[in-house]
């Protein structure tokens, strides 16, 4: 009954160009998750993307175009919540750099305080400590920079995982380095970004587990893209996928039996 | 030396095509990171001195002007000369016009990163004077005619193997019995060979990790002992370092130095500390006759105030190479200029300018070790993007580039007109998917394509899903 008088959090999810274009079963996920946690979602229809491709381009009037965007469609939440964290830490930490000093700044702090990433507001925000998923398998875990670095998302979705049940964690040797995909870079430096995802790839061989995740779908395709070239026989989800239970569909890419 | 940052793309093919490069790199992936994490744990104040060592810094450099001059005075006063030099072709006539005066035909040299940026070894030779390198690595890379690849580690490109093939190519009294498989060996093998040189020495050149305004001093820290005798054996020493190596006092310096090895080697100390102050005094058992120090500043005075200013805290201490996936990939030579890495990425720019090296603030993926491993907190991916932004309102970068960014910007910032193309174009690629639900290859996506699959989109995007599942509950609603 007490549940029920309590108002439950408002959160818009910011669902990222990449998942909206090429993996909705996250954005399905994600909504999943957060209501599991006791918030009420909504999706905004005037989002696009976070802006990074512009912004690491050094194209800041677009950036700033899109930024504004973000925040007018975003603002009127309780929280803001992406499944990224290197969205989540665009929209986070450097949309109000973007406007400091400017009329918007007040009101970009404002924005940005109410965002994080999906996992660690799950956990460090709605205090979640579990999840009702089932996963009969072993996966291995990789650790996308912008979270990691900007956000600090290290123990929040092993946590999480570790209460899936059936599931078995492998940590992968260097977790923490950069898969090479980088945004923009992976296109503009296709063969240093290759060599690093190669290294990358020897170690997720190595974890030996069945799926890899990761919170981040730019380093989930370039991984997914690296492996399935390969031949490699590994399953590649965005982990928000095993965590919701909605991990029977084709993984990305399709690859894997 | 010669600039071939605009060639960084065929630079690092041609890298990542040399397997005695790839080798020689795996040993920075597994060496440097391990050693400093293992000195960063044993000291649990280790954060809190970087905080402190960016302080210094940043006072410092706040009143660079005064401490300068402060700095001078005490080198005047301890006997010693300070020469003010303004670019690098300054410096190198400065420091020729000592040699001169000394009547040098040999020069010996510690470790020096700044005679490297003002190419001192080349001019040396064509001004008939014999530089000799006396840090091993450096000592390498001079037999082999190549420049450092690294700040801390000038020959860490190479292998053991390649090492001892120079050593039997130049040493011609070596017997062929005698073992060089060894880093040890060849160490001593360099030193026997170096023994002499610092005897017949006329002048010693070395860097300086710090200039202390307290005192006049500079500072060197080295593993091998070479920068003692480069500049205590020969009559004249000069010290070459850049304005932005003065901190305020030896207290100051020592503060640092409890960041500087450990960050670079994961040592707690390097090997030798060694200060200098001026020439031999009467009491001295042992120094030069004549002190001189030339202070370059070939562009840094005009990063002051600007938003590369923080990046004149950097210490070189190569943390941020020894963490870089991209420096892991290629190796130092590629970025074509003096500084590698990403305080290469970051400095150069400002050095020879982002014209000639604008490839170097792009080949980052962003990832962040770099700035996280600093202990002089430099925001360097920040400061990268900030030469990005230069580039692109100067028009810098590649046209494809630019429309291809312009085009896509458009509909990112109308959202009615994103959802709408997307949702006539996503559905059609992912049928396009096929079963196998990838591309191997696709128009336009050859930088993706050319070494991995594309998935191809699920379905539908997210956002036309969600509108058609609202609508469906709104209507069973009424």
């Amino acid at each position: 009954m007490r549940q029920e008088t309590l108002k439950r959090p408002r959160v818009g999810l910011f669902v990222t160009c990449l998942v909206d274009l090429f993996r909705p079963t996250v954005g399905f996920a994600s909504v999943k998750l957060l209501e599991e946690a006791g918030c009420e979602v909504e999706v905004p229809m005037a989002q696009t993307c976070c802006g990074q491709p512009a912004y690491n381009s050094g194209d800041r009037d677009d950036t700033i175009a899109i930024a504004r965007n973000t925040i007018e469609t975003f603002e009127e939440f309780d929280y803001i919540v992406a499944p990224s964290g290197s969205c989540a830490g665009m929209l986070k930490k450097h949309y109000p750099a973007l406007f400091k000093g400017g009329a918007w700044e007040e009101r970009a702090a404002a924005f940005s305080a109410k965002v994080h990433e999906l996992m660690s507001f799950l956990v460090d925000v709605m205090g979640m400590e579990a999840v009702s998923a089932a996963h009969e398998g072993s996966v291995t875990y990789h650790d996308s920079c912008s979270g990691l670095r900007e956000l600090n998302i290290r123990e929040q979705p092993r946590r999480l995982l570790g209460s899936v049940s059936g599931l078995k964690l492998k940590e992968l040797k260097d977790a923490d380095v950069c898969c090479g995909f980088g945004g923009t870079f992976c296109v503009k430096y296709p063969d240093i970004s290759n060599k690093i995802v190669e290294e990358k790839a020897v170690n997720i061989k190595a974890s030996g587990a069945e799926t890899l995740l990761a919170g981040d779908l730019g380093c989930l395709m370039n991984m997914a893209g690296k492996l399935q070239r390969q031949g490699a026989d590994i399953k590649v989800r965005h982990v928000a996928e095993v965590l919701a239970g909605m991990d029977d569909g084709p993984a990305i890419g399709g690859g894997g039996r | 030396m010669q600039i071939t940052s605009p060639a960084f793309k065929a630079n690092a093919r041609g890298a990542l095509a040399d397997p005695h490069l790839q080798e020689a790199l795996g040993h920075v992936r597994s060496g440097f990171i391990d050693k400093r994490q293992k000195a960063v744990d044993a000291l649990p104040e280790f954060d809190a001195l970087r905080d402190s060592a960016r302080a210094i810094k940043d006072h410092t450099l706040a009143h660079l002007d005064l401490y300068l001059e402060a700095y001078e005075e005490k080198v005047k006063a301890a006997g010693g000369r300070v020469h003010w030099a303004e670019t690098a072709e300054d410096a190198r006539s400065l420091i020729l016009d000592i040699c001169r005066a000394a009547g040098a035909r040999t020069v010996t040299k510690g470790k020096s990163m700044i005679t490297e940026e003002i190419g001192l070894n080349e001019f040396f030779e064509k001004e008939g004077i014999r530089p000799v390198e006396t840090d091993l690595g450096e000592y390498i890379i001079q037999l082999r005619g190549e420049h450092p690849s690294h700040i801390i580690a000038p020959a860490v490109h190479l292998t053991k193997n390649q090492v001892e093939a120079d050593f039997r190519r130049a040493h011609h009294h070596l017997p062929p019995t005698r073992d060089l498989s060894e880093p040890a060996s060849l160490l001593s093998e360099a030193r026997e060979v170096l023994r002499a040189e610092y005897f017949a020495a006329d002048v010693g050149i070395t860097g300086a990790n710090f200039l202390v305004a307290e005192t006049g001093s500079s500072v060197i820290v080295t593993n091998e002992g070479n920068g003692d005798l480069t500049q205590i054996l020969p009559r004249v020493h000069i010290v070459v370092a850049s304005i932005e190596k003065i901190v305020p006092t030896l207290a100051d310096t020592s503060q640092i130095l409890r960041v500087l090895a450990r960050s670079a080697t994961g040592q707690d100390m390097s090997v030798y500390t060694t200060v200098s102050t001026g020439p031999r005094r009467p009491e001295d058992p042992d120094g030069p006759e004549e002190y001189h120090v030339v202070l370059l500043d070939n562009g840094r005075s005009s990063m002051l105030g600007t938003e590369f200013q923080d990046m004149l805290r950097c210490i070189r201490c190569g943390a941020c190479m020894n963490h870089c996936p991209v420096y892991h990939a290629v190796g130092g030579h590629a970025y074509g200029w003096v500084y590698p890495g990403p305080m290469g990425a970051v400095l150069t720019p400002s050095l020879i300018g982002v014209d000639k090296s604008g490839h170097l603030p792009n080949a980052s993926t962003f990832c962040g070790r770099c700035e996280a491993v600093c202990p002089m907190h430099i925001p360097l991916p920040k400061m990268m993007r900030h030469w990005r932004e230069r580039e692109f309102a100067r028009g810098l970068n590649p046209a494809t580039q630019r429309y291809g960014l312009k085009a896509w910007a458009f509909f990112a910032r109308r959202p009615r007109l994103y959802r709408l193309a997307a949702s006539f174009a996503i559905p059609a690629l992912s049928a396009f998917g096929g079963a196998q639900r990838r591309f191997r290859y696709l128009p336009f996506a050859g930088g993706w394509t050319k070494h991995r699959d594309l998935p191809a989109p699920e379905s539908r995007t997210f956002l036309q899903q969600w509108r058609n599942r609202e609508a469906d509950k709104q209507e069973a609603r009424t």
